[in-house]
């Protein structure tokens, strides 16, 4: 069991005009683990990571990775973090001026300064990784079904193969079963990396199955921090409404109409 | 007091935008001159803003060229001054109407363009992507289009110019009644140094004007199809208030003499 922390946050606030979103925030993530931060809509958690990753400059707080500040770092510094970093967004965000597998090889050839034949290869075996044949490496992102996207999506976070992988929602607009496909994708994936990984999601089902340890962000913190087991055990009420997906308990959605 | 505050907030709203633009290219020019260079992306754009814009320009220009040599014509003839209706319309082209023309046609065809990608790419997280990806947007995005675009405007206001003053020679000689090699004499003796150097400066401002607005807009762009439009919307007035501006600026302050 490996006990050292990879990723530490400490004290983490980022408003937005008047409305603060994070209120000083905790995390640690030990190395190798895979932890799942879930939470309402609007909760913050995209912002979360977003200010891990240096898209968003946080208000105040520290973001260690491996013991080193990257609110302070210096701009080499932080591109050599950018490149032990992989990324799935929600909706796969691929460039739909290339061709699947130029999106899956473009951190190989910029990052890593890989010729093209070379990054070519690795593309091919990573979409074979994700379970797409190379009849699909030609197509661009726009011939894609959903499914086929995200899948493309995971071939390139995994295309440089990262020390930290980030996944924003990774089942959100894909079918059960499809879901669950992407799920075990994810889990063998890491599992063969060897890789931290951080996800956020609301999808109670993606929790079970990529989850080591799960923590819950609400009102701009985290309010709960425990091992997947655990979650389903937890006396705390938000977890439990959350976790059960009901309309009654602490948490207050915001509605709009009479009070 | 309404009103006041209402015009106190439009003012202080116009400089924040003025400073965000000016913060912008900053980063931008900073980008320019720091590796890595993305060349091939340069002879994409180039293809895109610089080639692809050359028969709205040449249109533009043949349209223009021919009827400003008939206004001329009328106008001269009010003090009997048709002789010079060769000299005033090659002046006019190339001092003024080639690269304000060509600036314009292209600022709507590239600035809307390059906004409604760039946009488009932020609104889908593509820009994020690419951070994520260790590749900086600006360089990546936003140098190869200013270099194309400062590059190629001049290349298309020569065309523009040439074609504007054939404009000008057609009716000249076929409705007017000019002699075909008298025309093009006037226009030859007519036409200095300093007017051909104040189109291609021009043309070159007016290029990294249309690329650098397009992509200020394309990276501001939030929200989803709407905020793209309105980026677009945006990019392409803007644009067009700036090299008016910069015209007036440039034929004033530089080429008045």
């Amino acid at each position: 069991m490996k006990t050292r922390v990879k990723i530490s946050i400490r004290n983490l606030t980022k408003s937005f005009g008047s409305n603060q979103v994070l209120k000083g925030l905790d995390l640690d993530i030990m190395e190798g683990e895979s932890v799942v931060v879930i939470g309402g809509s609007g909760t913050g958690k995209s912002v979360l990571v977003k200010c891990i990753l240096g898209l968003l400059a946080p208000d105040s707080g520290e973001i260690l990775i491996d013991g080193r500040d990257m609110t302070t770092a210096s701009r080499a510094e932080h591109g050599e973090f950018m490149k032990k970093v992989g990324m799935l967004f929600q909706g796969g965000a691929l460039f739909d001026s290339l061709t699947v597998w130029e999106n899956v090889a473009f951190g190989l050839i910029r990052a890593h300064g890989m010729n093209k034949d070379e990054a070519h290869g690795i593309a091919i075996k990573k979409l074979a990784r994700v379970g797409l044949g190379e009849d699909v490496s030609g197509l661009t992102p726009a011939e894609l079904s959903g499914g086929m996207k995200k899948r493309v999506a995971l071939a390139r976070a995994i295309a440089a193969e990262p020390e930290i992988i980030f996944f924003d929602e990774p089942t959100t607009g894909l079918d059960p079963i499809m879901a669950d496909v992407i799920n075990r994708l994810i889990t063998e994936c890491v599992k063969e990396l060897g890789a931290t990984t951080l996800t956020i999601t609301h999808d109670m089902s993606s929790v079970r199955k990529i989850a080591d340890q799960a923590a819950m962000l609400h009102d701009g913190r985290i309010i709960w921090h425990g091992s997947r087991r655990a979650m389903d055990t937890t006396k705390n009420p938000f977890v439990r409404q959350f976790t059960t997906g009901s309309a009654k308990g602490p948490i207050k959605m915001i509605t709009r109409g009479p009070e | 007091m309404e009103l006041l505050s209402l015009i106190g907030r439009y003012f202080i709203a116009g400089l924040a935008e003025i400073g965000r633009l000016v913060i912008f290219t900053k980063e931008v020019v900073s980008h320019l001159v720091r590796p890595p260079f993305y060349f091939s992306m340069v002879g994409r754009q180039i293809l895109t803003i610089g080639y692809f814009s050359l028969p709205v320009v040449g249109l533009t220009a043949i349209f223009t060229g021919a009827a400003l040599a008939q206004q001329i014509f009328v106008g001269t003839g009010r003090f009997n001054a048709e002789a010079a209706v060769a000299g005033i319309t090659v002046i006019s082209i190339v001092r003024e109407l080639g690269p304000v023309l060509a600036g314009l046609m292209v600022a709507g065809r590239v600035s809307s363009a390059i906004a409604a990608e760039i946009g488009t790419m932020q609104v889908s997280e593509q820009i994020d992507a690419l951070v994520t990806l260790s590749t900086h947007p600006h360089k990546y995005l936003v140098v190869p289009r200013l270099i194309a675009a400062v590059l190629t405007l001049p290349l298309l206001v020569i065309v523009a110019n040439i074609i504007g003053v054939f404009g000008g020679f057609l009716v000249g000689t076929q409705k007017l009644g000019f002699n075909a090699s008298n025309y093009l004499q006037v226009t030859v003796d007519f036409l200095e140094a300093s007017d051909i150097h104040s189109s291609l400066v021009k043309a070159a401002v007016f290029g990294f004007i249309i690329a650098l607005l397009g992509c200020y807009h394309g990276f501001k762009s939030r929200g989803g199809a709407e905020g793209v439009g309105a980026a677009t919307t945006n990019a392409v007035v803007s644009a067009f208030i700036l090299i008016l501006l910069a015209n007036l600026i440039i034929t004033v302050n530089v080429f008045g003499s």
